[in-house]
C-alpha cells in the first residue's frame, strides 16, 4: 500500500507540508502543486524539510504551476517536474491519494 | 486632500485571488491621485518574481501590470528583506520596476526598495490608511 501525498499550500504560510512529512511513509510519493511548489525550492528556510522529503519519498512538482510562479530556475534537482498527463498517471500508479488541504 | 495609503501584500500570487485584487484596488487609488505605497511581506514577495508565465494554468497573467505602476506615479514599493532572505531570494530575483522622475528630466529610477523589518515598521507608522491583502 503506497500513498501519493499532494500538498498545495506554501510551506511558509501553512503547516500542510510539515504535517504531510510527519505522516508520509518511506517510499510514498509527494506531489507539490499550486502554492505547494514553493516547498520544492533549492534554497530558503523550507529547504531543510525538502531534503528530509527527498531522502525518503519520491518528490514531484507540477511544472505548469512552477512556470506560472516564475520558479523554474529555483527547483531542487532532486524534484521531478511533471505535466498534467504525468499528474493523472501518478494517481493511477499509487494505491491511494491524500490531499493535505 | 491626498491621504497616505499603504497596501500590504502577504500572499503568493496565483494560489488565491488576493494578489490580483490588491493590484486592482491599488490602481483605483492611484487614479484618484492618492499617495500610494505598496509593501510586500512574507509570501507576498513571490508576487514580484521575474518571468511568471501562467499560460499553462488557465488564469490571467496579471504580473506585467506591476510594471505599469510607475506610470500611475506608484513608485514607493517596499519589499521586506527578511522575507526575501527566508525564501532564499534577493532583489535580482524580482522583476525590475521603475518610474520616470518628471523633476529630473524624466530620469528612470527604481521603484523597488528592499528594506528591513525595522524600516517597514516606520513606513507603517507614517500611513493614514492601511489595507491588507
Amino acid at each position: 500500500m503506497s500513498i501519493l501525498h499532494i500538498v498545495n499550500k506554501s510551506p511558509y504560510e501553512r503547516n500542510s507540508f510539515d504535517s504531510c512529512l510527519r505522516m508520509a511513509k518511506k517510499g510514498a510519493g509527494l506531489l507539490l502543486i499550486e502554492d505547494g511548489i514553493y516547498a520544492a525550492q533549492d534554497s530558503g528556510d523550507a529547504h531543510g524539510n525538502l531534503k528530509t522529503a527527498t531522502d525518503r519519498l519520491t518528490v514531484y512538482a507540477l511544472q505548469p504551476d512552477v512556470i506560472a510562479r516564475g520558479m523554474n530556475d529555483k527547483i531542487d534537482a532532486a524534484v521531478t517536474l511533471i505535466d498534467y498527463d504525468g499528474f493523472v498517471k501518478l494517481t493511477t500508479e499509487y494505491d491511494n491519494v491524500q490531499s493535505w488541504l | 486632500m491626498a491621504k497616505k495609503f499603504l497596501y500590504i501584500n502577504r500572499k503568493a500570487p496565483h494560489g488565491t485571488v488576493y494578489a490580483l485584487e490588491s493590484l486592482e484596488v491599488v490602481l483605483i487609488a492611484a487614479a484618484f491621485e492618492q499617495d500610494v505605497s505598496l509593501a510586500f511581506i512574507d509570501d507576498g514577495v513571490y508576487q514580484l518574481m521575474r518571468n511568471q508565465d501562467t499560460s499553462q494554468i488557465g488564469v490571467k497573467n496579471f504580473t506585467p501590470t506591476y510594471r505599469a505602476l510607475g506610470d500611475y506615479e506608484v513608485n514607493k514599493i517596499y519589499v521586506e528583506r527578511e522575507s526575501l532572505e527566508a525564501r532564499g531570494l534577493s532583489q535580482d530575483d524580482l522583476m525590475p520596476l521603475t518610474w520616470e522622475d518628471e523633476d529630473e528630466d524624466w530620469a528612470e529610477k527604481d521603484s523597488i526598495h528592499v528594506i528591513s523589518s525595522q524600516e517597514m515598521a516606520d513606513i507603517l507608522e507614517q500611513q493614514d490608511v492601511i489595507l491588507n491583502f
